[in-house]
Parts: structure tokens; sequence; C-alpha cells
């Protein structure tokens, strides 16, 4: 992390915040840079404390860093109540006010004489010298509103930017050029170009310079919410049902978008019981169907989750979590729903579910969903968070060049479904016991409309062709054959390439044990380690249900100790590992965050660096030494 | 080919099939109690089915829970018994995605009026090309006799101890409002005319809702047992145009505070022949295929997009 730029750019919701950093990133993606993304923002539609960091190097980037060093403080249009005593405190100086903490030593700061005044912040000047902070003030609305609109300050501060770290300012036209004309073309192009000026006219202090590096491979910025839908159009998934929730509203506007277009159909329904229960009539009926929510919409599809599991109609759900109980932090991050979407629904769960490290995998495991909710008859669960869903990366193109699989799985053809088991009322045993003697549990169904194929699907435990049975002999057959297909499951995901990743030294002593989108960020952690002469590894679990016994048991048997790390309060991934291969002993320590922001690389490097003595947690992560649960 | 097309066929090209295929070779002994009105339902199904010429392969019928969520277990065809108040979204998007499929949707008034209410004002909205019976025997049976939704005010039950305080909901005033395009009563206690209705729901493009009285003579002694009826539109003394959206809606209101009074209305309430179904309207906006979308997942020559091509807003 010698040459990073870490841009924090900082203004109010509603001010073009986030599509001025994507155009930022993508600039930086294209003149040869690795770039990851970070967003903040609250849960409103005008106004309030909102920034998004680019992370900027000419090596790969997994994670946000630690804290930044470019701060580009744009104004507040929509800001409420300036007293400092209001309820959300002075929300004008919020730009500048709420960004210092985080800003690191040696670090650059922009900031819109316009619009703020740093006499409304304490002891500005005093922080400012005693970190060696450099100021650059300047009047971005001012000349925003004499050369265009006022909106286009966000265009003057980048301009300031790309001036200030001797960056060129030609990705960011030929960017403006694709997507804009005319005379507003014409003035963001004065209007940057002016900025990038007037910054001549500053006694430059600052040393950061913007790194230069270049792409062998061609590349794309993508999301987690990116790769979740390509994901499923690639696995033929042509039907969507959903209700808007943050920040699920991602991957179900993407989908929305896309699917009509392919032929496809998307559903916007009145609530996610009815989404979910869309899905799986959809599937039922010969298409493949995704549905998702949020925590508080996912719950209300606890029911036709289970009617999914107990028919056995293929359904891949993704739960997109937030920081909870309830309505929690709408905008914020967390791993909060682990046990909820593990174990929601009345009865024994059987469902897959995948919780992907990375925006490739995110792409990856949802056609992995797709395979195995199709080929096995049960529903697959994407969980990611807020974190996954809307960072955005460089990815290389060619990860999504793959050929589509449509294929609707384990179905029969009505040549094969004229030979098949039928009851003596002429209808198709959907249902049965021991079905082809098949040891992977899995009997072959129908698609209504299929000639020779009619049977009952229904949520009461059913006998062979699906109809009503409380036989205990059919329940326990059926629920046996249920359960064994999590087996089968199993054994398939062992006979590829594992979803889990084992990063790090060869011979380590101290394991890191995390999941779903900490992943880059632990990587980080353990190289820094690693770097210093620690011997630590870490293993990012993918695979949450069925449960990847032999490669945690074997992570854990070869470390001495292990932190786990995850954004939740209570532990449950801890807790699940503690479940799947017993007491573990007094090895699992726990670093747990949950004040709805992700981990920065460092808390973990001084999680497991605390692990030698006294509590290793810092200010925004708890810690739960083992033994303690 | 795996997979034919089905519901290809012009209606007027179909002949009646033998209503019997809709009845299990060996049939399941019906759990429903002797005198109970969902035998009526059932028969009236088996029999318009037969008249418009399907055949068992063709017609998916979801169920939603309780004794009239076990129609399905009793109607020989492709069926889903599916929760408590859902038959309508499973049904729906059934309909969507495999167009050729004939999809009838099968309920009680609590399924349907209570738990499943926010469901059945959606999919009236959005006239979606599905037929909703509600076997409405104003009572909640397979529980035991507890209050429904479209008990009367006053009913007792173990629930309701004192009697109800509650107004009963008004089922085809709110399937109107909500926008259902075929609104109809009919009574197990009259088969003819409950086949005819049900003949016609099927045949109508769109959202038709049936409110089918069926007596429960376990649970609901006191009620009628829906008899005498009346048919609104064989009666001399009722004169309204069910194509007219005001006149059915006063009709209506009529219809349901007589039914508290004694008397039983049946019939026609609304039919709009006009509205365009759900799928037509997506149709038009280019929200749906053109042909039925689980046909494509049969056709080997079909071409799927894929993520690639759709990267260079990413470039």
């Amino acid at each position: 992390m010698t040459g990073e730029i870490v841009w924090r750019i900082a203004g109010g919701s509603g001010d073009g915040i986030d599509s001025t950093s994507q155009n930022f990133a993508k600039a930086l993606m294209r003149s040869g840079l690795h770039v990851f993304t970070h967003r903040h923002y609250p849960s409103r539609i005008r106004g309030g404390h909102t920034y998004v960091e680019v992370r900027a190097d000419d090596e790969p980037v997994r994670a946000r860093g630690d804290g930044f060093n470019f701060l580009l403080a744009l104004g507040d249009s929509f800001a409420r109540n300036t007293e400092e005593n209001a309820y959300y405190g002075n929300e004008q100086a919020k730009p500048l006010a709420e960004n210092l903490d985080d800003l690191r030593d040696g670090g650059v700061i922009v900031y819109d004489e316009g619009l703020l005044d740093p006499s409304d912040i304490e002891n500005f000047e005093a922080r400012a010298e005693e970190h060696d902070w450099h100021v650059y003030p300047m009047d971005l609305r001012g000349l925003a509103r004499d050369q265009g609109r006022e909106v286009m300050r966000n265009t003057a501060g980048v301009g300031a930017t790309c001036a200030l770290l001797d960056y060129p300012l030609e990705p960011i036209t030929e960017l403006m050029r694709d997507r804009m004309s005319g005379d507003v073309l014409e003035a963001n192009i004065r209007i940057l170009d002016l900025a990038a000026e007037q910054v001549e006219e500053f006694d430059w202090t600052h040393d950061l310079r913007m790194p230069e590096g270049s792409h062998d491979e061609d590349q794309v910025l993508v999301s987690g919410s990116n790769g979740i839908a390509y994901g499923a159009i690639d696995e033929g998934c042509r039907f969507v049902a959903g209700y808007p929730m943050t920040p699920w509203t991602e991957v179900f506007t993407l989908l929305s978008q896309y699917l009509p277009d392919m032929g496809g159909i998307a559903e916007q329904v009145e609530d996610e019981i009815a989404a979910a229960a869309l899905a799986l009539g959809a599937s039922h009926a010969g298409v493949k169907s995704l549905s998702g929510s949020s925590g508080g919409g996912f719950a209300l599809m606890s029911e036709p989750l289970g009617l999914a599991e107990i028919t056995e109609t293929p359904l891949v759900l993704v739960e997109a979590t937030r920081a909870g109980p309830s309505t929690g932090m709408p905008t914020k991050t967390e791993q909060g729903d682990l046990e909820h979407v593990l174990y929601t629904s009345q009865g024994d769960s059987c469902r897959v579910v995948f919780a992907p490290g990375n925006q490739q995998e995110a792409y990856e495991q949802t056609r992995l969903a797709f395979e195995l909710a199709y080929d096995f008859h049960l529903p697959a669960i994407v969980v990611y968070d807020q974190k996954l869903s809307g960072e955005l990366r460089n990815v290389d193109a060619e990860v999504f060049d793959r050929e589509p699989a449509p294929d609707l799985g384990t179905t029969l053809t009505e040549e094969e479904l004229a030979e098949a088991a039928h009851y003596a009322t002429g209808t198709f045993e959907r249902y049965q016991h021991d079905p082809r003697g098949a040891p992977d549990g899995v009997s072959p169904r129908s698609i209504p409309g299929q000639a020779d194929g009619r049977y009952l699907a229904s949520g009461n435990e059913h006998h062979p062709t699906g109809h009503i049975s409380e036989d205990p002999d059919n329940r326990v057959a059926q629920m046996d054959r249920r359960l064994r297909k999590l087996e089968a499951i199993r054994e398939r995901l062992d006979e590829r390439e594992s979803n889990q990743v084992r990063h790090g030294a060869a011979d380590a002593t101290v394991g890191v044990l995390t999941y779903g989108s900490n992943q880059g960020t632990v990587h980080e952690a353990v190289d820094r380690l690693v770097a210093d002469g620690h011997d630590v590894a870490s293993l990012s679990v993918s695979d949450l249900a069925p449960f990847p016994e032999r490669e945690v048991r074997e992570f854990l048997d070869s470390v001495e100790r292990c932190l786990v790390v995850e954004m939740n309060a209570s532990g449950q991934f801890r807790g699940l590992v503690q479940r799947e291969l017993g007491a573990c002993g007094d090895i699992l320590h726990s670093l747990l965050k949950y004040n709805g922001e992700p981990f920065e690389p460092r808390e973990v490097v001084e999680g497991v660096e605390g692990l030698d003595g006294g509590d290793p947690a810092t200010a925004g992560t708890r810690y739960v030494p083992a033994g303690s649960d | 080919m795996s997979f034919t097309p089905l519901n290809q066929r012009d209606e007027s090209e179909r002949e009646p099939t033998d209503r019997d295929a809709f009845t299990p070779g060996i049939e399941p002994q019906a759990t429903w109690c002797p005198g109970c009105g969902d035998f009526g339902v059932l028969k009236a199904l088996k029999g318009a089915m037969g008249d418009l010429g399907y055949t068992p392969e063709e017609v998916l019928l979801v169920t939603g829970i309780g004794c009239s969520g076990k129609l399905s277990s009793y109607f020989e065809s492709y069926g889903f018994h599916s929760i408590h108040g859902r038959a309508l979204p499973v049904a729906r998007a059934a309909k969507l995605a495999n167009s050729g499929m004939e999809v009838v949707a099968a309920g009680g008034d609590g399924d349907g009026y209570g738990i499943g209410g926010n469901h059945f004002i959606h999919t009236a909205r959005e006239n979606h090309d599905v037929t909703y019976i509600v076997f409405n025997n104003e009572i909640f049976g397979l529980t035991k006799g507890q209050t429904s939704p479209t008990s009367p005010m006053g009913h007792e039950s173990k629930t309701q101890p004192h009697g109800s305080a509650k107004a009963p909901i008004r089922p085809l005033s709110l399937s109107l409002v909500g926008g259902a395009s075929y609104v109809a009563r009919t009574a197990a206690v009259n088969p003819n005319q409950a086949q005819e209705i049900l003949t016609e729901a099927i045949q109508h493009d769109g959202f038709a809702h049936v409110d089918f009285l069926t007596q429960c003579p376990t649970w609901n002694k006191d009620a009628k047992q829906y008899v005498p009826y009346v048919d609104v539109q064989q009666s001399d003394d009722y004169d309204f145009d069910y194509h007219d959206r005001r006149e059915a809606a006063g009709m209506m209101h009529d219809v349901e505070d007589a039914l508290h009074e004694g008397t039983v209305l049946t019939g026609r309430f609304y039919h709009d022949p006009d509205r365009p179904s759900y799928q037509e309207e997506k149709r038009a906006h280019g929200d749906v295929p053109e042909s039925s979308l689980a046909e494509k997942y049969h056709d080997e020559d079909a071409e799927w997009e894929r993520s690639y091509d759709l990267l260079d807003a990413h470039r």
C-alpha cells in the first residue's frame, strides 16, 4: 500500500456522489489501475452524510483500505437543521466534519468553500497541522454555477483531484463523451479544465500522486450485484419476482431491466410472500426462476421456502443482508442473517446456502446455486450483504466468457415419462422412495403440460404420487430421501474446485476463519501479517450448507489458535462451526464488527496481533476470547 | 420433442372430453364430511373441464389449505396443493411461465379473503388469466368451526364466545373494486348453474372470481344450506346489467346484505369481456414472450443470451 490513493468523495445523498465516484473509478480502471469502491450512505432520498471511497493502486486491490488519503468534500444541497445540537447534528458541515477522523496523516483535503466553512469545525486548523493535512479550499460551486449549473460542482471537484494527483484529464473527458452530449458535455468539460487550471495557482505542499499501471487483460468494473444478476442470466434464469428492499433492490433492478429484453419475465408484486411464491410457481411450471430480498422481506419468504423444500421445487433465492434486527440500519452492512437464512421456516431445513467472497464468486456461486437447485430439486440461497452488493471492483472480462447453461436439471422427457412408474390412478410417481435406486435421493420431475406426467405437488407430507400421506413409514422414507440429497450435494462440491479459499503461510500456527464478503479484507490483512513475520493463514468459507466439514476441520487442526472474523454481534458463524464440527476446544476466538461498517484490513491485523495478549479489539470491533461462549 | 405445446387449439375446435378423465382411476376416498358442499365444486369443475374439451394434462389446479385445499387431491390433473393463502401467487406465476396450461386456483374463504387477502386484491387488480374458486362456507371448517372473514356479525364460535363484532367481508364488491373482470356467485346446491358459471369463468380471458357457497354441515349447522336460492339472471325480480360496473356494484352490495338476511342470490354479477388480461397487457408492453416461456427450455434451437455480451457498460 505504498503508492495507493484512497479518494473519498463526500457530500449529501442525492448530489450525485455515487455516479461521480463510479465514473472516476472507471476512468482509473481504463487507464490501467486496479480499483475498489466502498459506499456509505443514509436511508433517505435527499440529503444526509454520504461518501464513496475509490481505492486505486497499480497492484490488485481486494478491499476498502485503512482510512483514506484524499478527501474531496462537497456540500450537502439538502442539509437539514444546521444547529450543532440538532438531532442529526449540523448536516451542512458534515461533508468536511464527518470525514476527518479516518483521514491519514499527510492526506489532501479539497473542500468547496462555496458551501463549507472550516470555522464550523472545532480545531480544524490545529488538526490539519498535527496530521500534516494539505488543505486546498476551492469555490467549486461558484465555478460550476458560472460555467454551467451548480450540480456540476462534482465535475469541478474531479478536475481538481486529477490535477493535484498529476493524473491526466483525458480518461475523464472520454467517459463524459460516452455519457453526455451538447451543452451539458461542453459545460462539464469546461468546468473540469478550469478546476484543473485553478489548482495550479496553489502552492502545492503534498506528496501524493496517482500511481501508474497497466492491464494485460480486458477489464470490467462490476459489483457483487452485477455478479449475481449475470450468474442468473448465464444459468438460463428468465423469471424474477420481487418487492423493493435495500440492498436486494440492486439485483432485482438489474434482472428486471435485462430479462424482458431476453424473452423473460420480471414481476414486481405485492409483498415478499408473493414474490417467493411466484418464483416457486414459475419454477414448478418449467422456467428457471429467482426471487430474493433483504432480512425483513426474506422473513416473509419463510413459508414459500419451506414449501419449496417439501415439494422439492427448484428455487434460487438471494438474501442481501443489512444491519438488523427488524428495520435495523437499512443502508448499512452486517452478516447478522446467517442463522435466519440457514434455519428459517418450520421443520428440518433442506437447502443449499452459499456466501460468495467477492464479485467473481458472486457470479460463480449464483450459477452453482441454480445448478444444484435444478439438479437436486431444492431451494438454493445466495446470502451476501450490503457491502458486497455495492462494492465495485475491476475483474477480468473473461471471467464472464462462459457458455450459458439453461438446462432444467433432473426432468424427464415425455418418452421417459411414458415408461416411468405410475400409480394405479395413472398418476406419475414424482416422489419415489428409492428413485431408480439412485443414492442421491433425487426423484425426477415432470413439467406441467407433459403427457403422462401429472402429479400433485403438496406442502403436506406425501405419497410417491404427491397425495397426502401421514403413514409413518412413508414419512421416514420421504424425509430421509430429501435429506440424502444434501449428502450427495456435499459429495459433488467436494469433487470440484473448492469454494473455500485458503490464503497465507503454508505452515501457519495462527488461523483466521471467515465467511462471505470479508474475504478480500482478510486476505490483505494476512498478507501484511505474513510480511511482518507472522505465520498466519486464513480460510474463507462460502459453503454454509451443506457445510464443508472436512475442509474446515483440516484447517482448524493445522493451527493452534484461530480468530473467527464476522460482521455480527453474537458470533453466528463461530456458532455454526461449533455446531458442525463439535466443540473445537479452546481455539476459536471471535473478532466481531456490527457498527454498520465493514472491517478495515488493519482491524483484522490488530485482531491477530492481539491474540498474544490483551484485548485486541479496536474502536469499531469487539473481541470475544475462546471459551467464552 | 419432450414437451408438447398445449392449449394452442382454438377453443371452438375443441370437442367435449370425458369428464371421468378428471376422476382418478382409483378414486381416493374424499375426506370431506357427508353432505359437504365441497363435493359440489368437484363435480362442477369436472363437468366444466369436460365440456370445454380439456384433458387432465392441460390443467394445473393450485389449491390453498383447508378442506377446500384438498380439491386437488380428488381432481385428476397437474396439481399444486400449496400453503394457506398463497395459491394465487403460485397460480399466476405458473400461468405466466407456462401459458399453455389452463390454470385454476381454489381455496376457502379464510384462505382467500383473510390470510390471502392481499394476493386476492392484487391478482384481481392485475387481471391475471386465472380462474379462482373460493369455497365460501362462512366458517373455518378444518380447524373445527372458528369464525371466518365471511361469518355474519354476531356469529358465535369458540373463538368468538360473545359473538363476532365484525361485519363480514364483502367478497364480490372487493373483487370488483380490486379489478376482477368476471365475478359470480354460485352454490353447491345448484349444480347446473355451478357448472355453467365455472365453464364461463374458465373460458374468460382474465381474472374470473367465483364465490362458491359450500354448506358446512358439521361446523356451520346454524347457517343456511343455501336453499332456496335465486338465480338473478333467471328471476324477474332483479333487473341489472352485469356488464355495467355501477349497476354491478349496487347489485353486489344488495346480494351480500341479502345473504345474511336469509336470501341466497346467485348468478353472474360482473363481466367485462373487453378488459385485456394481464398477460395480454404485458405482451403489449413487450414484457412477455409471444409463446409459452416454458417451451423455450425444450427447444434445442433456442438462443440464450449471455452476460459476456452485456459487459460494454462496465468497460
